[in-house]
């Protein structure tokens, strides 16, 4: 189902291409992704699991994860969530283990880019990373597995808390939009879509690394890219949380949901139980009730509500039901979502028998906190270590965003999990030292500055774990040099 | 530190807003309803009579209400949809609040009218519509009893 109206919204869907699902021929628009368009369709199982063949739905909407892969013009395993409709597409399942592409591609050979600063990850730390390194006149390429640039602020339809630094008071979208156009503007800066860094490599004179684009004809093209100094900035991936039924399709992550109704305007179901409280699983509900859903009830483990009371409030007075103390007992359905028991629980974590309540349901949203999204960054052989309060593994960095190879820097939910105003600062702070070790003049009062910000940024209550988190990471820095 | 009970439930109760006096109602005020240290200030910078105050980012923002005019402005700025002005002219009550839900209400419009809860209090009219960045800034009559209790609509379409 596709949204007609919106109140912040307005869909540029483009023209309406005929594609084939399972040989059946249906539609979709030019700008939707392929997952999108079939969710759009009521077509709700995209993949099998590997080993009892059940059925698997859509989840994170960003490339993250592999429950999406279908087989497409006869290339198999294509992530069908990062990828666009096209006229005439051939989108099939495929078998678990997927057979070897039937379509044969031209070589391509292997190309070499050379830049100052490579920034992999376009959301909000990439995207200031790059205009920041650019600004000291840094030759720059930001590279992106996405349709367009953004990141997750492409969905983010509501205000922005902060400062006026910080863009407080524009909505997600709207700050994109502005950065997205800066990066484009700027003659400095080149954009690579729909590109994938998978290697890290010995080279002479700074950094090298593979990356691959994908084309149109569902071919890639290889690149080499050498660098003097790099940023990562890939962001983070949706927690799962482990349930009866948990992988029924109708169980996806919010920020997949969230993804499908802000960024394509595609309704996955009717009726949403959400569980988590933090931000992120408040703001999507009240983002669901704006696209029209209706939200059941928000669940949350912990004796209290995660986020903001001001997030909570206005689903409130909607009338959604906030239960603390609650969790997911199991799912119901057979091979999608056709309800879900939740139960209370005490101050062990046990299930209160005798409190289940049955929830009329047919989307199950998990909004149960993020982990960093290591992979790039520990091919380079920067120190990586768990930390409980940056949400998971992350790169060991001082102060510069440096990780312990020098020049390669972090910034971001990728560093630590926190919110995307820390993430545009950290950039910022990325960015301006990765074009100095590329050889820049840089002005290091702005960086002060944006010390000083951060630590604002960080200061209150609701800081304290991404405090927290910095304090350890700094501390580990300390001790590895 | 014992949990506060809107830290469980997602509403305040009306004791824990300062008290506006008559004649602050009378000229219409605003009721800030953010009660966390959040790092957030676009209120300040919003108000034109230098009315709301904060001593850092992350602190609650203060208002005082005899600088207070009622005029709303905070009301579509605050990311939180947290702020409402109200106002009393006879046994006439009513109450700003920023709306963002299709179908945007029309001036004249019967609402049901809406607490902190969800739960229907009674009808208003809605006698003021305006929308500023994609927020909708409503004002609605009700009953003058209920300004400090009314804090949604619902349209009946």
């Amino acid at each position: 189902m596709r949204i007609k109206e919106h109140p912040i919204l307005s869909f540029e869907r483009g023209r309406k291409v005929h594609f084939y699902f399972n040989g059946k021929k249906i539609y979709g628009y030019e700008n939707e992704s392929i997952a999108a368009a079939l969710i759009a369709n009521g077509i709700t199982q995209l993949s099998k699991s590997l080993k009892y063949n059940r059925p698997r739905g859509f989840f994170c909407g960003i490339g993250k994860c592999a429950s999406c892969r279908m087989r497409v013009d006869g290339v198999p395993n294509v992530r069908t969530c990062i990828e666009r409709v096209r006229e005439g597409m051939k989108v099939e399942t495929q078998e678990p283990l997927a057979e070897l592409p039937s379509k044969e591609f031209d070589d391509k050979g292997i190309d070499t880019l050379e830049c100052d600063v490579l920034v992999i990850g376009g959301g909000p730390a990439g995207m200031c990373a790059s205009l920041e390194a650019a600004k000291y006149g840094a030759d720059v390429i930001i590279v992106d597995e996405n349709l367009r640039l953004g990141g997750q602020l492409i969905k983010q339809t509501h205000k922005f808390f902060g400062s006026r630094h910080e863009m407080a008071g524009k909505r997600g979208i709207d700050i994109a939009r502005e950065l997205e156009k800066e990066i484009v503007e700027n003659r400095r800066i080149r954009v690579f879509l729909k590109s994938s860094v998978f290697g890290y490599y010995e080279s002479d004179h700074g950094h090298l690394f593979g990356m691959a684009q994908r084309l149109d004809d569902m071919s890639e093209k290889v690149y080499k890219v050498k660098c003097k100094s790099a940023v990562i900035a890939s962001g983070a991936s949706e927690n799962f949380l482990v349930f009866p039924n948990n992988d029924l399709p109708g169980v996806y992550g919010a920020g997949g949901v969230q993804t499908l109704v802000n960024v394509y305007g595609v309704l996955p179901g009717k009726k949403v139980l959400m569980v988590g409280s933090g931000n992120v699983g408040l703001i999507v509900s009240y983002q669901l009730l704006q696209a029209g859903m209706e939200v059941k009830a928000v669940v949350e483990a912990l004796p209290k509500i995660g986020g903001y009371f001001v997030h909570a409030a206005k689903l409130r007075r909607f009338g959604v039901p906030i239960y603390v103390s609650h969790t997911v007992k199991e799912v119901h359905g057979e091979d999608k979502v056709e309800g879900a028991t939740i139960v209370k629980i005490d101050e062990n974590w046990k299930e209160i028998p005798g409190t289940e309540k049955r929830i009329d349901c047919d989307i199950v949203c998990l909004a149960v906190g993020l982990s960093p999204s290591v992979r790039v960054v520990s091919l380079t052989g920067a120190d990586i270590r768990y930390i409980p309060e940056a949400g998971g593994y992350v790169a060991i960095h001082d102060d510069c965003m440096e990780t312990t190879r020098r020049g390669i820097f972090v910034a971001g939910d990728l560093s630590g999990i926190e919110e995307a105003s820390i993430a545009m600062l950290e950039g910022k702070l990325a960015g301006l030292y990765s074009a100095k070790r590329a050889g820049k003049d840089v002005d290091e009062d702005k960086a002060n500055e944006y010390r000083k910000r951060l630590e604002e940024l960080r200061a209150g209550p609701f800081g304290e774990r991404g405090r927290l988190a910095k304090e350890k990471i700094g501390r580990l820095w300390r001790e590895c040099h | 530190m014992p949990l506060k009970d809107y830290e469980q439930t997602g509403a305040i109760s009306v004791d824990e807003i300062k008290k506006p006096g008559e004649e602050h109602l009378k000229r219409g005020v605003a009721i800030i309803e953010c009660v966390q240290e959040i790092p957030c200030n676009p209120c300040v910078d919003a108000c034109p009579f230098g009315a709301i105050s904060m001593e850092n980012l992350n602190a609650i923002p203060q208002i005082d209400y005899d600088k207070c005019r009622g005029c709303g402005r905070c009301v579509s700025v605050c990311p939180g949809l947290a702020i409402f002005v109200v106002r009393v002219r006879g046994e006439d009550g009513f109450v700003t609040l920023p709306y963002e839900m299709l179908p945007m209400p029309e001036k004249g419009e019967v609402v049901d009218v809406l607490n902190r809860e969800g739960k229907v209090m009674g009808e208003g009219v809605v006698t003021n519509v305006r929308v500023e960045n994609k927020t909708g800034v409503i004002t609605v009559r009700v009953d003058k009893n209920l300004i400090m209790e009314v804090r949604n609509i619902c349209p009946k379409r």
